[in-house]
């Protein structure tokens, strides 16, 4: 087995731990947890891919495009994070 | 004069609503009329860049004049340039509807001031996600789209409203997952991710791979059974202009990468075709069912749109013999005619719901306020999605049809059929609703509840069915420029 594979199939297993954790916890916290887990398996794998063995330097457009899935995943579990304080609140409200 | 020709209307199409959500969000107070002002000039671009479409075929912009597959290429084809049209009526008269609604005092003053940066900022997602040529360029208009239309989700503030927004998000980021790991893989695999990259590679179990991955994280997002849980809430509990904007326009784009993404990466493998047309008809199955038990209009209107979604899927998958090349026509022209009906339909909805006070099916009939017009969009919009001459959806199932027939695949011709009788069947539940007058106490009143804001879903209603007389210009009109099968 070689270095890229190994670490090739942490980064899905990363991955679907994630997915597990996201279709059956129910705490909203917990599963926007386990998103991000899915999205760092994800940004893994594809590192993982665009490495090669030195001296060649690795393929720099997969860790562009994973720079990017960070900045968008930041953006969105912004959101997600507003929703579920929003969420919190209105549920105590409705509870008092 | 020179100068003003120069104008690039496709870069035109997806920086004006941008700088409108911008100037929308830093004034507050004018909102409203800088969100209709952007939403007119960006109705204006399209027209533009449709009769520029008309004249000289479809057209290739290179970002920054670096052309691909270093640069990011803007296309437009007439499949394109409907669907821009389509974003655009829809759009604007989606947005005369909110003008309306969000204007009156009962409205809190959040909704009126967020609505208008948002839904520019949708539309700006859309657009661009129609031009792009680029499986990165998409990823990233797909994020935009997702996050201002979990912004119009959540604008009423209920608690229902956060849960089914909180919902949506969690289904767009694990979508958005899908599709970004699919482009990376794409991009391991070819070293390019443009369209034209795409089709001139050879197919590969890495690339059938990265496609089936891509469209997972596609049917995610455009709500295809079984995936499609988020989506009644979602689409039911969002005020009405952004239940319309959501049900008409969002799905819509995660459906016509679908079919980009079919056709460019050809040939999917028969059992993904197969597969999408068997969920298709699950969606179909399942949607129906629920609609036929909903309690409440909207979320019977919310059920209808998955069944809708999935007979679109079905005549993307078998309304031809050479998969997605010929099919591409009827699932096009269903997209359109459920773009309008759709919207109509959630916009008289919510007029209904407006005026009666509440959107109990059951009720409606005991209502001795009638809101004859909002009433009456609501049948015609129900007309097109039935699919009864001459409307556009009765031309959509139409070439589904006889492309099916033609190729010999007549049990989805009976799945089509079944798919017809259902949507009949729920909405006779509230036409019949609409119709009854033994059951209310008081005498009814026949012109009760007219408004302006009747003019915006009646409007398009008529276009949904009218427009069907059109369906061979708009089927010629698509095929400029050939989306499939050409160099892009």
């Amino acid at each position: 087995m070689s270095t890229g594979l190994i670490f090739g199939l942490t980064g899905l297993a990363v991955f679907i731990i994630g997915l597990c954790g996201a279709l059956i916890l129910v705490d909203p916290l917990r599963r926007l947890l386990a998103l991000k887990l899915c999205s760092v398996g994800a940004s893994f794998m594809l590192i993982v891919a665009a490495w090669n063995a030195p001296p060649a330097t690795p393929d720099p457009v997969p860790h562009a495009l994973v720079i990017t899935g960070i900045v968008v995943m930041i953006s969105a579990t912004a959101v997600a994070l507003a929703l579920i304080r929003r969420l919190h609140t209105l549920e105590q409200e409705q509870n008092d | 004069m020179t100068e003003m020709l120069a104008i690039d209307w496709l870069t035109a199409v997806i920086f004006v609503p941008l700088a409108g959500a911008m100037l929308a969000f830093l004034l507050p107070r004018q909102a409203h009329l800088v969100g209709v002002g952007a939403m007119a000039l960006t109705a204006l671009v399209t027209i533009a860049l449709v009769l520029q479409v008309l004249t000289e075929g479809a057209m290739i912009t290179h970002l920054g004049n670096w052309e691909a597959p270093l640069g990011i290429d803007l296309r437009v084809d007439g499949l394109s340039a409907i669907l821009l049209a389509m974003t655009a009526g829809v759009g604007l008269l989606v947005s005369l509807g909110a003008l309306d609604s969000y204007a009156s005092r009962r409205v809190p003053e959040r909704m009126r001031r967020y609505f208008w940066p948002l839904w520019l900022l949708l539309l700006s997602g859309l657009n661009g996600a129609y031009l792009s040529t680029d499986l990165f360029n998409l990823y990233v208009m797909l994020e935009v789209i997702a996050l201002a239309a979990v912004g119009l989700t959540v604008l009423s503030g209920r608690i229902e409203a956060v849960r089914a927004g909180l919902e949506y998000m969690y289904a767009s980021i694990l979508g958005a997952l899908l599709f970004l790991m699919g482009v990376g893989f794409v991009y391991l695999e070819l070293g390019r991710l443009d369209f034209a990259g795409l089709l001139a590679a050879n197919s590969s179990p890495a690339l059938s791979a990265a496609l089936a991955l891509m469209v997972a994280g596609l049917a995610l997002k455009t709500a295809l059974f079984p995936l499609h849980v988020w989506l009644p809430q979602a689409h039911s509990n969002a005020t009405a202009p952004a239940s319309a904007l959501l049900s008409a326009l969002v799905v819509k784009v995660s459906l016509y990468i679908v079919l980009r993404l079919a056709q460019y990466m050809l040939p999917p493998s028969e059992i993904l075709v197969a597969l999408i047309g068997v969920l298709g008809l699950g969606a179909i199955l399942w949607g129906s069912i629920q609609a036929l038990r909903a309690e409440r209009l909207k979320l019977l209107v919310a059920w209808s749109t998955v069944a809708q979604i999935g007979l679109i899927f079905v005549a993307f998958a078998r309304a031809g013999a050479d998969g997605v090349a010929e099919s591409w026509k009827a699932a096009a022209l269903l997209m359109l005619a459920h773009a309008i009906a759709k919207a109509a339909m959630f916009l008289a909805a919510g007029r209904i719901k407006d005026e009666i006070g509440h959107d109990r099916i059951r009720d409606l009939d005991r209502s001795p306020i009638r809101p004859t017009l909002a009433q009456l969009s609501f049948a015609v919009a129900a007309i097109s999605l039935v699919g009864l001459p001459p409307s556009l959806g009765f031309a959509g199932k139409w070439i589904l049809m006889e492309g099916a027939m033609t190729n010999g695949y007549w049990h989805w011709i009976v799945v089509t059929m079944t798919a017809t009788m259902l949507s009949v069947a729920y909405f006779s539940r509230v036409l019949t609703g609409f119709l009854r007058f033994d059951r209310q106490r008081t005498p009814a009143g026949e012109h009760q509840g007219w408004a302006l804001a009747d003019a915006a879903p009646l409007t398009l209603a008529l276009f949904a069915l009218g427009l069907g007389l059109f369906a061979a210009p708009i089927l010629s009109f698509m095929d400029i420029g050939y989306p499939f099968g050409a160099t892009p």
